[in-house]
């Protein structure tokens, strides 16, 4: 028998219920998290201990007067970006996978990050005089162009079915970046320089500019996927029992997708294509707590800001001084993760 | 009349001299058209009249003409490899490119340079193909596993999982030994600009091996092609050709691999197009193929080096352009669930 916690505060018309385990899950992510963040700030070529780390950030004066700098203004809004892009990617997977009732979907699968990758190399390479809060609008329109354009074309006979939209995504894909390489080539030295550390799929010098340009978009859409989470239960039981439930399955889904491309296109426009981690959050969420959305979202936001923290940080310690962007850390982990998820869904 | 002249094989037969003759004029294009104004007396004079001065005599002899000899076997090897998998795998959507054979190969060298230190050619070449038949294994065993068997959707998706790995290990190669691999990065770009003509005098054997090797299996994929179970009923010994043909595919993808970088959809868009005329017959598709990807890698080279003139484009984006809508057609249009 499943235990359930139902939350209805008074006065709101809101009203929603978790699986009971999730609280704890929960808060066992946030500590390895918030471990990992501190692990992550403390690292590096200025090593400072974990207790003067959490002093520093927390306004007391500690060890000699560099602390402030290194940490307030170096390394603490890098982990902070690298936390949010992960929650951003995550809860788009879980919606893409909660829609398509695909275990397979992944924004970067349908081509929604090459989409929105190509929108913004385009435009540091034609306008580099535009500041860095309007890359998430233009990388906002390319992937939600792409997304639109794989879904249409992936419409036959009444619905998209999962596996022409992956296959359709994956010709998209192909197609974005080879004019992204385009852009690249054609663009000036120094701008094309800015874009391939961009695309690379890094966190790398990521300041409190890229922070600020991104969270607008997490408070926005961030609450629209958790009230989304009901509508996605029943849209995983099929579309016709959805209907049944009274939905309006199409606005629904129209919606939820929009939600998603804002949110894969807003955490590319941040730090490039970060791979796997919109596909494997919603999997290990799925694994603790079960196919409840509203359990399933949050506790994929925070798996995935946990992954990319400490994909940065694998990626900053395993060959220091060279650093590897953590979207080749995530990939190297995901690719062999999406490979066993084929393998499992073998019969299906 | 005419279609059934054509039907006959008369017709086909006679085509493939126009078609290598045109083949021809796509070279003499390619050793015409470049980032340098030569005229064309100056470009014959530099075949007649060779004068060891004449900066522009150089640039054609050892710049323009190994490019074109070089693109013209690359592509012919990759069109031919395409052909085959699809053949074999009976998957209309089979490429050398899309099913993570070029980034297996690509990562083989990366590594093999980055571990071991190799410098030599052979070792060099030796490698993608060690790395093209690792993936190719891997992908068609990902791609067969469970009820339904191959299909497809399976081993595409392992193909573009595949190369998202193995492209990833590649970079991160690349991120740790920056500057002694100046080199493979260039390679990397998927293109026919500079190669070496050493190298790729020590390949040309591998992939002439791999391309008799395919031309003479057209009538057994053709079987094959019907269905295992058909071909075998048919008295062929399926294990044997299957092997064949995974070796010449290994040796095409892999030395077009080691000479020119990851070039992917020429082996998919090829094999398509020949089929329009050349019909559902491998003994015709195959050499149809060789001859027309041949001419498509060297007009894509020629527009590479003249859309953006003076910079060019690698030959292997101007090939996405075209292969990805024509993948995405496929996969809309042609694939059934």
């Amino acid at each position: 028998m499943r235990r359930w916690i139902v939350v209805r505060p008074p006065g709101l018309p809101v009203s929603f219920r978790l699986g009971a385990r999730v609280p704890a899950v929960l808060l066992a992510l946030t500590l390895v998290t918030l471990a990992g963040m501190v692990l992550n700030v403390g690292y590096g070529e200025y090593p400072i201990s974990p207790p003067d780390v959490v002093r520093t950030v927390l306004g007391i004066e500690a060890g000699d007067g560099n602390y402030g700098f290194i940490v307030n203004t170096l390394r603490l809004p890098r982990v902070l970006v690298a936390f949010a892009v992960g929650v951003a990617l995550a809860v788009a997977g879980a919606i893409l996978q909660g829609i398509t009732r695909n275990p397979l979907a992944a924004p970067e699968i349908v081509g929604v990050n090459a989409g929105a990758g190509l929108a913004a190399v385009t435009l540091i390479v034609a306008l580099p005089a535009v500041s860095v809060a309007y890359l998430p609008f233009a990388a906002f329109g390319g992937a939600l162009v792409v997304a639109t354009l794989v879904y249409l074309i992936s419409w036959k006979g009444g619905g998209a079915s999962p596996i022409r939209l992956i296959l359709v995504g994956i010709g998209f894909a192909a197609m974005a970046t080879a004019l992204t390489t385009i852009m690249i080539t054609f663009g000036e030295i120094y701008a094309v320089q800015q874009a391939l550390v961009w695309l690379s799929g890094s966190v790398y010098a990521r300041g409190w500019a890229e922070l600020f340009a991104l969270l607008p978009w997490l408070a926005l859409f961030l609450p629209l996927a958790f009230a989304g989470a009901r509508q996605l239960n029943a849209l995983n039981l099929g579309d016709d029992v959805a209907r049944s439930l009274g939905g309006r399955v199409e606005l629904q889904r129209l919606s939820l997708i929009v939600v998603c491309v804002a949110l894969a296109g807003a955490a590319v426009a941040t730090a490039g294509a970060i791979g796997f981690v919109g596909l494997m959050a919603p999997h290990i969420a799925r694994r603790l707590v079960g196919p409840s959305h509203e359990g399933l979202i949050p506790v994929a936001a925070m798996t995935g800001g946990m992954l990319v923290v400490l994909a940065d940080l694998v990626g900053r310690a395993a060959f220091s001084p060279i650093e590897i962007p953590c979207g080749l850390i995530t990939s190297a982990i995901g690719a062999p993760y999406f490979l066993y998820l084929l393998y499992r869904s073998r019969n299906l | 009349m005419g279609v059934r002249v054509w039907r006959s094989g008369y017709g086909r037969l006679l085509g493939l001299p126009v078609g290598v003759v045109a083949l021809g004029g796509c070279l003499v294009l390619s050793v015409r058209f470049g980032a340098a104004e030569i005229s064309t007396a100056e470009v014959i004079r530099a075949f007649t009249d060779f004068d060891d001065r004449s900066t522009g005599h150089l640039i054609v002899q050892t710049i323009r003409v190994p490019r074109a000899l070089i693109a013209a076997c690359v592509g012919a090897a990759l069109a031919v490899a395409g052909a085959i998998m699809q053949g074999l795998t009976r998957n209309p959507l089979a490429d050398p490119g899309i099913l993570g054979i070029n980034a297996g190969a690509a990562l083989a060298v990366v590594a093999g340079v980055f571990l071991f230190g190799i410098g030599s050619i052979g070792v060099y070449a030796l490698f993608a193909f060690l790395g093209a038949a690792v993936t190719a294994v891997v992908v068609y065993g990902l791609g067969s596993l469970g009820r339904g068997g191959m299909t497809p959707l399976k081993l595409t998706v392992a193909g573009a999982a595949l190369t998202a790995l193995f492209s990833s290990l590649t970079t991160a190669i690349l991120i740790l030994n920056e500057r002694t691999l100046e080199e493979v990065r260039f390679w990397l770009a998927g293109s026919v600009a500079g190669r070496d003509l050493e190298l790729f005098l020590r390949l040309l054997p591998y992939m002439g091996v791999g391309l008799v090797v395919a031309l003479s299996l057209g009538r057994q994929i053709t079987t094959l092609n019907l269905g295992e179970d058909i071909a075998r009923g048919l008295g062929q010994r399926t294990g044997w050709v299957k092997a064949l043909a995974a070796l010449a595919v290994v040796l095409l993808a892999g030395g077009a691999v080691a000479a020119a970088g990851p070039i992917g959809f020429v082996g998919l868009v090829i094999p398509h197009v020949v089929r329009f005329f050349a019909g559902a017959d491998y003994r015709w598709i195959l050499p149809y193929s060789a001859i027309c990807g041949a001419m498509l890698l060297v007009l894509s080279d020629v527009a590479a080096r003249l859309v953006l003139r003076p910079q060019e484009l690698p030959v292997g984006v101007m090939i996405a352009l075209l292969g990805a809508p024509f993948f995405i057609y496929l996969a809309r249009w042609k694939v059934k669930r």
